[in-house]
C-alpha cells in the first residue's frame, strides 16, 4: 500500500507510521481496520527492490546541512560536473528537495521533460554521462508550489529511488533540503539495504549555521552515516567543531560572486573561472572525496 | 482546561497584528530580517512579540541573546520570555519546549504538526501591536500548521523574504502561490543580502546581484518593502545576541530595516 494512499484523509499519518489507524485522522478512513491491525507496518518491500535498482550505483553520497542556504545544491551540481568531467565515469545527482528543488536552474536543464518508458521514468541528461531528477521536472510552472506533508514526499521520494531508470553509476549524489525531518528520515530509510559512502555536511562559518550543523551530525550518527564536512569562508569555528566532532574539513571554500551568478545563468562555475580560489578548493575537495569513495570497502558502513 | 477556554482567555485575543515571515528559500534571513523588524517596530514604541516554530533550527533565541530559559505553563497557556524588563519584546521559541536544545529534532511531518499546532495555539500573550512567526523554509507540514491554528484567530498576512538571486526568487515564487492557495494576503517581499555596504567607506557593491526582489513582485503583482544590503556589523550582532538596529543606528541596513518596519506597520493599520 502507498504511504499515503489516495483514498486517505487529510492527516493521514501514513501507513507505516506508529499512528497509523490509530489517530483521530484515521477515523471514517476506508483502510483504518487494514492500518490498525499493523499489516501495514510490516517492512516496506521498496526498501529491498530499492536495494536491488541500486546495486549498479557504485558509490551513493549524500549532501546535507541542518541550515538552509549554506550551499548544498550548489555544492552537489558542482560534485557532480567535477565527477563527470571524467568522461569514462557515470554520474547522477538526485534532488529530494520536494518543496524548493533548485538543481534543475543550476544545472541549465530547467523547464526539461521527464519521459516515461518500460524500464521506468528516464532521468534528464546535463551531459552525455551526468543526469538529473528533481520533483521540478514534473512541476509545469515555475509558481507551481508543492504543498505536500511528510508522508506525501515520503512517497516521492521512494518513487524516484525505486522506479527511476538510474542505469549503472559510478557515482550517484544527493542533494536534500535543510533539517532533520521526513525527507533525511526516508532517504537513510530507503537507502538501508545499499551501501551509502557518506555524507558531506556543508557550513558557513557563522554560529547561526554550526548550531544547525551540529544537529544534523547528530542525525548522521543517530542514523549510523559516515560524515565529512566542508565549510564556506574562513572557518575558526568549523575547524574546533570538526575537532570536537572528530570529523575531516574537506576545505574552506571563499565567498566568490561569480558562484552565485554561474548557478543562476545554469552553468558549471568550475567551467566559467576555473582559475578562481574557489574552484580551486572546489576541486580539492572533490579528489579527497573521490580518494574516499575509492577506498572504501563495500558493505564497511563505520560509524563517525 | 480544554482547548476551547483557552482560546478564549489568552493565546491571540490581545494581539493587534499577526504577520508570518515567510520564504521558499533556505537562508535568506527570514530569522535575522523577523529579529531585525522586530528590533525595529519596539524602537518606533509598540509592543513585539515573536513566534519562533524553526523546529528543526530555532535560530532566533541567539538572536536575541536569551540563551535557554525555563518556560512556565500558566491558566492561559505557554509565558513567553520577555527580553527586557518593561516587556516590549517578547519570545516564544518552539527550542524553548525542547529538553535538549542541542540535540537534533529528528521527527516527521504528523509529530511536528501535532507540537507546533499546540504550541501556536497556547502562548499566553500579552497586549502586543504586532506578532511576527518566523518559520523554517518551505511549504509543508510546519506551515500547513502554523497556518490552520492560526487562522483561528487572525492573520493579517505575510512577509515574504528573498535574496537578489534567480535560485531564490525561484523558490519564493512557489512560496508566493503558497499564500495565495491558502489565503494568506501578501504584505510584501524584502530582497535580504542586497548588495554589501562596506564598514569602512560605505560603498555598496553587489556580491549576490541585485533586483531579483523586485522583479518578483512586480513579477507577482506583490508590493516591494524594500532591500536590506548586507552589513558584517549585521551578522556579527546576530551571532552575539546585540542590538543591531540600536548599536549600528546610522548604518544603511538599519535605515533599510527601520523604513521596512514603518512601511509594513501602515500596510497593517491600512487594511
Amino acid at each position: 500500500m502507498a504511504d499515503v494512499p489516495d483514498n486517505a484523509p487529510e492527516h493521514c499519518p501514513g501507513t507505516t507510521s506508529e499512528k497509523a489507524g490509530t489517530s483521530a485522522s484515521c477515523q471514517g478512513c476506508p483502510n483504518q481496520s487494514l492500518c490498525a491491525s499493523g499489516a501495514t507496518k510490516t517492512p516496506d518491500p521498496a526498501i529491498a527492490e530499492i536495494g536491488e535498482k541500486l546495486s549498479s550505483v557504485k558509490h551513493k553520497i549524500l549532501v546535507l546541512s541542518g541550515k538552509g542556504g549554506v550551499g548544498k545544491s550548489t555544492f552537489s551540481a558542482h560534485l557532480a560536473h567535477a565527477l563527470a568531467s571524467d568522461s569514462t565515469k557515470e554520474v547522477a545527482l538526485l534532488d529530494i528537495d520536494i518543496c524548493g528543488p533548485s538543481l534543475p536552474r543550476i544545472l541549465g536543464v530547467e523547464g526539461e521533460q521527464v519521459h516515461q518508458s518500460g524500464s521506468g521514468w528516464s532521468p534528464v541528461y546535463v551531459e552525455d554521462n551526468l543526469s538529473v531528477m528533481s520533483i521540478g521536472f514534473l512541476l509545469s510552472s515555475p509558481d507551481d508550489a508543492v504543498i505536500w506533508r511528510g508522508p506525501k514526499k515520503n512517497g516521492m521520494i521512494k518513487q524516484f529511488l525505486r522506479d527511476v531508470d538510474w542505469g549503472e553509476l559510478d557515482y550517484l549524489i544527493v542533494d536534500t533540503p535543510p533539517g532533520t525531518s521526513d525527507e533525511h528520515l526516508s532517504i537513510v530509510q530507503y537507502l538501508s539495504s545499499t551501501h551509502v559512502d557518506g555524507a558531506v555536511i556543508i557550513t558557513t562559518p557563522q554560529e547561526v549555521s554550526l548550531q544547525d550543523v551540529r544537529k544534523e551530525i547528530g542525525f548522521c550518527r543517530m542514523v549510523k552515516l559516515k560524515t565529512t564536512i566542508f565549510c564556506t569562508g574562513s572557518a575558526l569555528f568549523t575547524e574546533k567543531m570538526c575537532q570536537d566532532f572528530n570529523l575531516t574539513l574537506l576545505g574552506k571554500v571563499p565567498l566568490d560572486p561569480r558562484i552565485g551568478q554561474s548557478c543562476d545563468e545554469g552553468k558549471s562555475f568550475l567551467s566559467e573561472v576555473p582559475d578562481s580560489p574557489a574552484a580551486d578548493v572546489y576541486r580539492t575537495i572533490v579528489h579527497s572525496i573521490q580518494e574516499y569513495c575509492s577506498k572504501r570497502v563495500t558493505g564497511d558502513q563505520d560509524t563517525c | 482546561m480544554d482547548k476551547e477556554q483557552n482560546n478564549e482567555i489568552g493565546s491571540l485575543a490581545n494581539v493587534r497584528h499577526v504577520v508570518l515571515v515567510l520564504s521558499g528559500k533556505g537562508g535568506v534571513g527570514k530569522s535575522t530580517i523577523t529579529t531585525g523588524l522586530a528590533l525595529a517596530l519596539r524602537q518606533a514604541g509598540n509592543k513585539v512579540g515573536i513566534l519562533d516554530v524553526d523546529l528543526c533550527g530555532p535560530s532566533i533565541p541567539r538572536m536575541l541573546s536569551v540563551g535557554r530559559p525555563d518556560v512556565h505553563l500558566c491558566d492561559a497557556g505557554w509565558v513567553p520570555v520577555y527580553t527586557d524588563a518593561q516587556k516590549s519584546l517578547a519570545l516564544m521559541s518552539i527550542g524553548f519546549l525542547l529538553d535538549d536544545p542541542d540535540k537534533a529534532v529528528v521527527w516527521r511531518g504528523p509529530k511536528k504538526t501535532a507540537l507546533i499546532s499546540q504550541f501556536v495555539s497556547d502562548v499566553a500573550w500579552e497586549e502586543l501591536d504586532v506578532l511576527l512567526v518566523d518559520t523554517p523554509p518551505g511549504t509543508s507540514d510546519e506551515h500547513l500548521a502554523v497556518l490552520e491554528n492560526l487562522k483561528k484567530h487572525r492573520v493579517d498576512g505575510a512577509v515574504l523574504v528573498t535574496t537578489p538571486q534567480a535560485v531564490s526568487t525561484g523558490d519564493v515564487r512557489r512560496e508566493i502561490t503558497f499564500c495565495k492557495k491558502t489565503g494568506v494576503p501578501i504584505l510584501g517581499i524584502i530582497e535580504n543580502m542586497s548588495g554589501f555596504v562596506c564598514p569602512h567607506c560605505s560603498e555598496c557593491s553587489n556580491i549576490f546581484s541585485k533586483g531579483g526582489g523586485e522583479e518578483l513582485a512586480k513579477l507577482t503583482g506583490s508590493v516591494f518593502l524594500g532591500c536590506v544590503p548586507l552589513d558584517p556589523q549585521l551578522s556579527s550582532s546576530m551571532e552575539e545576541g546585540k542590538d543591531f538596529m540600536e548599536l549600528f543606528s546610522n548604518s544603511a541596513t538599519s535605515t533599510a530595516i527601520g523604513g521596512i518596519s514603518q512601511t509594513l506597520l501602515q500596510r497593517l493599520q491600512t487594511t
